[in-house]
């Protein structure tokens, strides 16, 4: 199934990027640069600028529906992480006091190998690769991202799951020194999202580390974070500071803020409305109009449908 | 004449307050500064202008109560209908882009949701409210111009509401807005009593 969008009058196409961008919008950015471009401030790029240059293999990178790639600017600077505060600006403008590095991720619960795992020795042998996914919120905005990372199923290899092990939680650092957002009780802290062990070990769910190839900003959650394509945005946990093998289904945190909205399953779908908007249609980044057609788990329906076989998914939501 | 002069700077205070988010965006727009979504930007903004000038109109009364300075009350209409202004750009924007200039999607936006309800309904009770802002109205309405503009008050609980129904876990502006809003309403009551048409 290819989905070609009708390519919008977006903002992106007035704005000049500070960024490399895909070929396809490069070149429509700069014929609209030459109009508009000398109105830009210099604040607008302040804090979106990636530190390395974006290497050209980007260049050409789109999805798999040939999808053209959100820029680096758009990815870093628009983030739900309510850790650095509840506004979608927040987390780019309060992170810069975290320290992602050193790092250990806490294994635990039913695995042979429970331990505090360096971050650098769980990479150590392990093949990164960019992954192109949308990420599509659940507040029905959706976007097209190259990460870097790899699959959450070589990491649970690794540690040797025990036979009991039914799902994985995945917990966010709790640090209200360095995350202003935790100084105020607007969610219980720690951030909790889960995995049914078979989601956990699909091809598709990776743990990134980086996005546009280089290391994930703090406000994209530095220096480890889950990124599940057919689900919902906020079940990607970001900033994981410890994994935990159990039994029982995990309750995740939006579940304990209100049970009637988000459930465990959370996946992408147009037919199960949110209560406070339809989920039918989106609004592809940085478009103005919210019609683009929501696709059954995001599009990745081939890849996953066998999971939830025989499940009620509009109960199981 | 130093009245009229206070007046007059006042309500060049008013009209610059009262556009400068208005401007704020439209020079962010064409500088393609509104970031990653755009409308969502301006959905907040517009909104926020709405509720904020609204509330503020709805403060006049009571501030003309409490300094004595009855010259104050030539703020209130620009006040409302600046609220307004916003209003309906907000409306217009949810329109043509969260439902794409469609009314079955604005229809069942309406009734499907609840924040959408309230912040529909706010709307509806401001149309007469900025439709009879006239002198000519005032005069014309006479007693039942002063009824029909106590829906601003209604306006602003739906305002309110429809924050408080909108927003995720953070509820600690849209609580400010109550608590300000329950407190103008609670100096007003017993005059509002009093004075039953």
């Amino acid at each position: 199934m290819i989905i070609r969008r009708k390519p919008d009058i977006s903002s992106s196409e007035i704005t000049p990027e500070g960024v490399y961008l895909n070929r396809r919008t490069f070149v429509k950015k700069a014929a609209a640069a030459g109009v508009i471009g000398s109105a830009l401030g210099p604040q607008a790029l302040a804090g979106a600028t990636p530190r390395q240059e974006i290497h050209p293999r980007f260049a050409t990178l789109s999805s798999e529906m040939d999808e053209p790639l959100n820029s680096y600017e758009e990815i870093t600077t628009y983030n739900n992480f309510y850790e650095f505060g509840t506004r979608k600006s927040d987390p780019a403008e309060n992170s810069g006091a975290f320290n992602p590095r050193p790092w250990k991720v806490q294994i635990g619960g039913l695995v042979n190998k429970p331990g505090d795992y360096e971050l650098d020795d769980i990479l150590s042998g392990i093949t990164m690769e960019d992954r192109v996914y949308r990420l599509r919120c659940v507040e029905a905005w959706s976007m097209v991202i190259p990460w870097y990372g790899f699959p959450l199923s070589a990491l649970i290899n690794k540690v040797e799951p025990q036979p009991s092990a039914r799902y994985i939680e995945m917990k966010t650092i709790v640090r209200p020194d360095e995350m202003p957002g935790q100084r105020f009780p607007i969610l219980d802290w720690p951030y909790i999202e889960g995995l049914r062990m078979d989601e956990a070990m699909h091809p598709l769910t990776i743990l990134a580390t980086g996005v546009y190839g280089m290391d994930l900003p703090n406000q994209n959650g530095a220096p480890l974070r889950l990124v599940v394509p057919w689900k919902y945005g906020f079940k990607g946990v970001k900033s994981i500071q410890s994994i935990n093998f159990v039994e029982e289904m995990p309750v995740n945190t939006w579940q304990v803020q209100n049970a009637n909205e988000y459930g465990f399953f959370a996946n992408v779908n147009p037919d199960v409305s949110h209560p406070r908007w339809s989920q039918a249609r989106e609004t592809r980044l940085p478009g103005f109009r919210k019609d683009f057609e929501t696709m059954m788990f995001n599009g990745y329906t081939d890849q996953v449908q066998h999971l939830y076989a025989g499940m009620d998914l509009a109960r199981w939501k | 004449m130093r009245q009229k002069r206070a007046v007059l700077a006042l309500k060049t205070l008013l009209w610059i307050g009262a556009l400068a988010p208005g401007a704020y965006l439209v020079s962010e727009f064409l500088t393609g500064s509104l970031g990653a979504n755009p409308v969502e930007k301006l959905t907040r903004w517009t909104g926020m202008a709405a509720l904020v000038l609204l509330i503020t109109s709805l403060a006049v009364s009571p501030a003309r109560r409490l300094t004595g300075w009855n010259p104050l009350i030539k703020l209130r209409r620009p006040l409302g209908l600046f609220a307004f202004f916003y209003a309906g750009i907000h409306f217009v924007i949810w329109f043509a882009f969260y439902n794409v200039f469609d009314l079955g999607y604005m229809w069942a936006d309406i009734i499907e949701r609840r924040f959408v309800t309230a912040g529909m309904a706010a709307f509806v009770v401001m149309l007469p409210l900025a439709a009879t802002s006239t002198q000519w109205a005032i005069r014309k309405l006479k007693k039942r111009w002063g009824l029909l503009h106590r829906g601003a008050y209604l306006a602003g609980i739906l305002g309110v509401v429809h924050y408080f129904w909108l927003v995720k876990a953070d509820t600690r502006l849209p609580w400010v807005f109550a608590i300000v809003l329950a407190a103008l309403l609670a100096f007003r009551l017993p005059q509002l009593q009093r004075t039953k048409p």
